[in-house]
């Protein structure tokens, strides 16, 4: 349905390569480098010299940075243009952060230096667990863990420890249905078995549901607020005296803090554990194509669990105590998460993110993350349903009532999304909802910006509810691929290119 | 031969001790395309309520529960290679695994043909 056809003898379009594989480019033999011939003789061997071509693709050098430069190109990125993929904090990546991540003192330092030659990079991760202590309202902080579900994981195995510590045997954990998938999968890798918790018609935890569950068996409660509907769980503080009450642990997933960070202090909360995705909240989201971070913050009752490496101050000079026999009187870590210290890379951008906003900045953030989100919610409301009544937080959830009896499904819209030049929302996802599209627009889009985006999916739903569906159809159809066959990609999968029979080619 | 439901979407056709599982076809209409199922291990032991099978669509991973407590006695070997078999006969061919039931009082605690319907329509 491309509507001005105009083929090419290349097969290119412009600027629009049409890009063949690796393997079917170049030539055998070929190669960008020239190499010694092999003098090694057969002694040095052990009989295992090569008998067969390696199988290499053979490119020169130019072809070889062609081939990723073009293929560079069909990607979409933050830097490239609005990317509303909700629960993931699509938000922009400061330059500022980029320039000092790259600071050789920290880019280039040996996870093995000495402490003393360190002590820059463990003075800023020192600054960072004041940022992330200061700003959650709770004593302690794990920086190791490389990512939320890491983080997660991490929050749990301090609860269990905890348990342990009390001479006591608790098996489950209660986690709402809205939950990211993460959390149950995190609750079992720990050896519990999960108990789901019902929501209500509000698109929030039902109070009967956790009271219903709630006994001495179950070690922890895990809730994201807000939650995956994008909504606050206003009943956050009774659930806290509920879960403390059972004698179980509150575990906070905080995906979505963008959206309260700087306004609601989570220890004010009664949380005792909760991970911050580094890679989200304070920039680089999905780690920038590099790591993310997830660290713990924990609660005076979790602290003394937390897990090795501590980071103390001692006689002016700050060290990382890295065995359980050299750590301080009362604290009884769990164990490691990683083998060294965390993504200092990750730790760079983030302090430099906080320094550069201030406290008052990050508020800011936070409060023009839920306005744009709610702008959205409002301007689209009228053409798109919405599951649940009333002003969301940091994202804007739809269900497909709206799609009814129209032959166009949620997956369609999102696909036409891409021939708009914008990447899709989050798609069927929280499971809760029917067809759900997630749009989390965060705080780095102008007004200009949303107001484009907000223009083109109103556009999108008019032309739908008026009939007007050919193009939603098998769309995309001006992407560099058209609609991909997922399920014969994930019944059959092709991963191991293979090269075309010989006589076939040849006819 | 009769066949229960539960609110989970899970069938059960009991013959005599033993009944055979499966999903119904409006969950398979809620899934999309399967492509992969988990079957348990046979002689695995159930409870009622009890996770099964993990079925595996391009829209999500599920969990399916056992209707009723039992002993597995056989498992549809067919689902590995032909996960498209539960969208084309979900309560036929796409049958998930056979369960030796330990107490068929439970069977009364399942909806019957219309009874399901009537809470499908209800959704």
């Amino acid at each position: 349905m491309t509507t001005n056809e105009l083929p090419t003898i290349s097969g290119d379009r412009g600027l629009d390569h049409e890009e063949p594989l690796i393997f079917e480019i170049g030539r055998d033999g070929k190669c960008g480098v020239d190499f010694p011939d092999v003098t090694v003789g057969d002694t040095h061997l052990g009989g295992l010299r090569r008998k067969g071509k390696i199988g290499l693709p053979g490119l020169s050098e130019p072809e070889v940075v062609r081939l990723y430069v073009r293929l560079s190109r069909m990607n979409y990125a933050i830097d490239a243009g609005l990317y509303p993929l909700g629960s993931c904090t699509m938000k922009h990546n400061p330059r500022l952060g980029e320039k000092l991540a790259r600071l050789p003192g920290f880019a280039d330092l040996h996870p093995l230096a000495p402490m003393s030659a360190a002590q820059g990079a463990l003075a800023l991760m020192r600054e960072l667990a004041h940022w992330l202590t200061t700003l959650t309202g709770m004593p302690a902080v794990a920086l190791t863990p490389k990512a939320g579900a890491h983080g997660e994981l991490c929050g749990i195995l301090t609860i269990r420890a905890a348990i342990e510590a009390r001479g006591e045997k608790r098996t489950r954990v209660l986690i709402p249905e809205s939950a990211h998938g993460t959390n149950p999968a995190s609750a079992s890798f720990a050896g519990f078995t999960v108990d789901e918790i019902k929501a209500t018609p509000e698109g929030r935890v039902d109070l009967d549901s956790l009271r219903s569950k709630l006994d001495t068996d179950v070690a922890a409660f895990m809730l994201t607020n807000p939650n995956t509907c994008g909504l606050f769980e206003r009943d956050i503080c009774e659930i806290a005296r509920l879960v403390h009450a059972a004698g179980a642990y509150f575990y906070c997933d905080g995906a979505n803090f963008n959206a309260i960070a700087g306004r609601v202090k989570p220890g004010d909360l009664g949380v005792d554990a909760m991970h911050i995705n580094l890679h989200k909240t304070f920039s680089t989201p999905h780690g920038g194509g590099g790591p993310g971070a997830g660290p713990v913050v924990l609660s005076e009752r979790l602290a003394p669990f937390a897990p090795l490496p501590l980071l103390v101050l001692e006689n002016g000079a700050i060290r990382l105590i890295e065995d359980k026999s050299d750590a301080p009187q009362g604290s009884k870590p769990f164990g490691r998460m990683a083998a060294f210290h965390g993504q200092t890379g990750m730790f760079v951008r983030a302090l430099a993110y906080m320094l550069s906003h201030g406290g008052d900045g990050i508020r800011q953030a936070s409060e023009d993350a839920v306005l744009s989100a709610n702008y959205v919610l409002a301007s689209l409301k009228d053409v798109m349903s919405a599951p649940f009544e009333g002003p969301c937080m940091h994202e804007a959830l739809f269900d497909d009532t709206w799609l009814h009896d129209t032959g166009v499904t949620t997956l369609d819209f999102a696909k036409v999304m891409i021939d708009e030049g914008y990447h899709p929302m989050t798609m069927y996802f929280p499971l809760v909802v029917h067809g759900a599209m997630l749009i989390e627009p965060t705080e780095s889009e102008s007004k200009e910006s949303l107001d484009r985006f907000i223009h083109v999916l109103h556009t999108m739903a008019e032309e739908v509810k008026a009939g007007k569906t050919a193009r939603f159809d098998g769309a995309p159809h001006l992407a560099p691929r058209r609609r991909l066959d997922e399920t014969t990609a994930s019944r059959k999968p092709v991963l191991k290119w293979k090269a075309p029979d010989l006589k076939q080619a040849a006819e | 031969m009769t066949t229960y439901y539960t609110d989970q979407h899970e069938w059960i056709r009991v013959d005599g001790d033993e009944g055979t599982v499966g999903i119904t076809s409006h969950a398979t209409e809620q899934l999309g395309d399967v492509v992969c199922v988990e079957t348990p291990s046979i002689v695995k032991v159930l409870a009622k309520g009890d996770e099964a099978a993990v079925v595996e669509s391009v829209k999500a991973a599920s969990e399916i529960y056992a209707p009723v407590g039992g002993t597995v006695t056989a498992v549809n070997e067919t689902l590995a290679g032909e996960p498209a078999n539960v969208n084309a006969d979900p309560e036929g061919e796409g049958w998930f695994f056979k369960i030796k039931i330990a107490d068929k009082a439970e069977l009364a605690t399942l909806l019957d043909g219309d009874k399901y319907q009537d809470f499908v329509k209800g959704l």
